[in-house]
């Protein structure tokens, strides 16, 4: 069935900028499960940290742009659920106009975290890991609890071969990240993600798989400072071919 | 009312709280088993879900008709021989519990648990007109005896240990004490049983008030709410008006979830129904009774932007769960109400203005919605006072004018293409092996304790027409 997919990356500010390795991973990786990629020109952020510090006028106006670079998109795939949720919750409640309205209801309903389009779109769920050994799993907020997904990373990673999957304690637990929350109380986002990196040092993994990029960007942050040997990767990052 | 705390910033606050070790594991140690114990009744409890719609749908339907259940309560206290007051501001509702006390010529005046009366600041009021305010739950007690203010919704002394609490007990009463919660509660319950057999006037808050029977409900677990509504010869009852259900039935869906979500009880220890003063023939219970309902801004939401904030049942769940809360406690937050149900409720009694920082004091991760009994959604009304912080003005205009710049560059590919390498040109001095460890200005506030990711080399949008030919390469290369 996979034949006939396509898709379009969402690539995401922190994507793009930070984490291009993972938007790489991602084309690759889905060209080779056979779903045609496309990266619609014009892209910038979602948004979403205008709209969570209260800029919602020009969250919209970042929202009406987005939306049609995506008019022509059969799925769109996104890799972070925070961003995934922004488009999916609150694009349609952006706009003010009906027909745009109607343009968001539609690219809610075909944007998908990249997990969940893995699991549930194309339906592939065995990989193998490039990373040997143990591997443990932070539920980001929004994937969790903005898009109530907690299934299809756990579905892959306890099925990716060659790693261990273990279970974090408190995974639902916030990493501290929070968008401008991070500078704004920086002494409280650190402290929250001391209680994070501790629960993922005590798991004994290597490698720390989350599926967000503001997450990842808070831990890996804190894991670098803290001279760890836990690496923090997207989840993109550990799937190879079969 | 000016708030002592208020003097230093939120940050400051909150850095404060931070370093306080007994608060770190004070703080942890209760709200973890707090978690535990919700968790598990509501594990063993299938209903539990639909009771929570339940509930929500029993608040909506409440507050769009909520004027004429106020009367219908009135009417129904009325009749049974009570008195009901309307307070539209704190200082109205000190007011009147003030002239309640003079009237009944009282010179003590025992307490339940009460938020609402924290809220109006009553027991300072009190004190000023020579009525000695005893609290008498084992919680505000010890808060009492510190001469602090309640750091939680439900648990008022969660930031104290039980040593903390031993060398309190031991400076006042002048004699060794253990650090043993048994003795401890021991001990208050000596010194408070003759409070209960001296005072004249009784004040309790009020966790529903029944409209269609006219019953007053305290949900407590000391046994204490019975003694202050029953020894006394007046009992006052101090309640914000949303806080009303409509009938008995309506009642027993919140009972079935408040205890499991505030402590993961099924039910509290003590659930006391109280319908007007003592009637002729009866034993206990006062001679007079009132009913105080405070708006204190709260009828001004019910067509406003925090109106889902007056579902709440005060369970103290989503302090809890809240990983801000968790880490800082509830003192830092300044006001009376802490944690993120505190933020709405500080707003909505005192203004926008007074969640400027605060708003922000939360990561949005919305551990609150799902561990809220009727599902507030927190987050959502965070933003929207973030958004009226931005829109009002009331953001410093550094912040505001910062965010507009995004907002432009954002709206713009190509200055936002520009982003990367400018990033990488201005990086350069700071970066170390991918990273950056230390930069300056509002982006210090980042390095201080993590590293940041160094702009890539080359940006997604800077690879993308390399990894375009590459499938078209795969693909002529699997066309031949």
């Amino acid at each position: 069935m996979t034949a006939s997919v396509r898709a379009s990356l969402m690539i995401t500010c922190l994507g793009d900028m930070f984490f291009p390795e993972v938007g790489v991973a991602i084309v690759r990786l889905l060209r080779r499960l056979g779903v045609a990629v496309d990266f619609p020109p014009g892209q910038t952020c979602c948004g979403l940290p205008l709209f969570n510090s209260g800029y919602h006028d020009e969250a919209a106006a970042v929202a009406r742009r987005m939306i049609p670079l995506f008019r022509n998109s059969e799925h769109v795939v996104v890799p972070s659920g925070s961003c995934a949720w922004m488009v999916k919750h609150e694009y349609p409640g952006l706009m003010k106009d009906a027909g745009l309205r109607r343009e968001a209801d539609e690219l809610a309903r075909r944007t998908w975290e990249l997990s969940q389009f893995l699991v549930r779109v194309v339906r592939k769920t065995r990989f193998t890991s490039a990373v040997k050994g143990r591997i443990t799993y932070h539920d980001s907020c929004h994937l969790l609890r903005g898009l109530h997904e907690a299934e299809t990373p756990r579905t892959i990673l306890k099925d990716l071969q060659g790693a261990e999957f273990v279970e974090l304690p408190a995974s639902d637990e916030c990493c501290g990240f929070g968008g401008s929350f991070a500078v704004r109380l920086p002494e409280v986002s650190t402290a929250i993600l001391d209680r994070k990196l501790a629960n993922v040092e005590a798991t004994g993994a290597e490698c720390l798989v989350a599926c967000d990029a503001g997450c990842l960007m808070q831990m890996r942050g804190g894991l670098s400072r803290r001279g760890s040997k836990v690496r923090a990767v997207h989840l993109a990052e550990l799937l190879t071919d079969e | 009312m000016s708030e002592p705390e208020l003097a230093t910033p939120l940050r400051q606050r909150a850095a404060r709280a931070l370093g306080d070790r007994f608060l770190k594991q004070a703080l942890d140690i209760a709200t973890t088993k707090f978690i535990d114990l919700r968790r598990d009744a509501f594990g063993d409890f299938p209903e539990g879900e639909a009771l929570r719609d339940r509930a929500r749908a029993i608040k909506e339907a409440t507050l769009q008709s909520l004027d004429r259940y106020v009367d219908q309560l009135v009417d129904n206290i009325e009749r049974l021989g009570g008195h009901v007051h309307y307070a539209a501001t704190a200082d109205e509702a000190r007011a009147i519990v003030l002239d309640i006390a003079r009237a009944s010529g009282a010179r003590m005046a025992v307490k339940s648990k009460s938020m609402a009366t924290e809220e109006i600041h009553l027991n300072e009021a009190l004190e000023a007109i020579g009525v000695t305010p005893v609290e008498t739950d084992l919680g505000e007690y010890i808060i009492q005896l510190a001469h602090e203010r309640p750091s939680h919704i439900i648990a008022p002394a969660i930031h104290k240990t039980k040593g903390q609490v031993a060398e309190l007990f031991a400076k006042e009463l002048k004699r060794e004490v253990p650090a043993d919660p048994e003795v401890l509660t021991r001990i208050a319950r000596e010194e408070l049983r003759q409070k209960f057999l001296q005072a004249d006037l009784g004040i309790t808050g009020a966790n529903f008030a029944v409209a269609d029977t006219g019953t007053v409900v305290l949900v407590t677990n000391e046994g204490n709410g019975r003694m202050v509504t029953s020894l006394p010869r007046v009992h006052v009852a101090v309640m914000g008006v949303e806080k009303l259900v409509p009938s008995m039935t309506d009642l027993m869906v919140f009972l079935a979830i408040l205890a499991k979500s505030a402590t993961g009880q099924k039910l509290s220890v003590y659930t006391t129904l109280v319908r007007g003063p003592r009637r002729a023939g009866e034993l206990e219970g006062p001679e007079d009774f009132h009913l105080v309902l405070i708006d204190n801004g709260r009828i001004a939401q019910l067509a406003g932007p925090l109106r889902e904030a007056l579902y709440c049942l005060r369970c103290g769940a989503c302090l809890n769960v809240c990983p801000v809360y968790r880490q800082i406690g509830g003192h830092a937050y300044g006001y009376t109400y802490p944690g993120p149900i505190g933020i709405l409720l500080t707003a909505m009694l005192n203004g926008p203005r007074s969640v400027k920082d605060l708003a922000h004091a939360s990561s949005l991760c919305g551990a609150c919605v799902d561990a809220c009994p009727v599902r507030i959604d927190i987050p959502r009304m965070l933003i929207e006072l973030r958004k009226e912080v931005a829109e009002k003005g009331i953001a410093p205009w550094s912040e505001r004018v910062l965010f507009k710049m995004l907002a432009h560059v954002l709206g713009s590919p190509p200055l936002y293409r520009l982003a990367g390498p400018i990033g990488r040109l201005l990086q350069r001095p700071f970066t170390r092996g991918g990273v950056i460890p230390r930069l300056p200005l509002f982006l210090g506030e980042w390095t201080r304790t993590r590293d940041l990711p160094a702009v890539a080399p080359r940006t997604f949008s800077e690879r993308w027409s390399a990894l375009a030919l590459e499938a078209d390469h795969a693909h002529t290369e699997s066309a031949r």
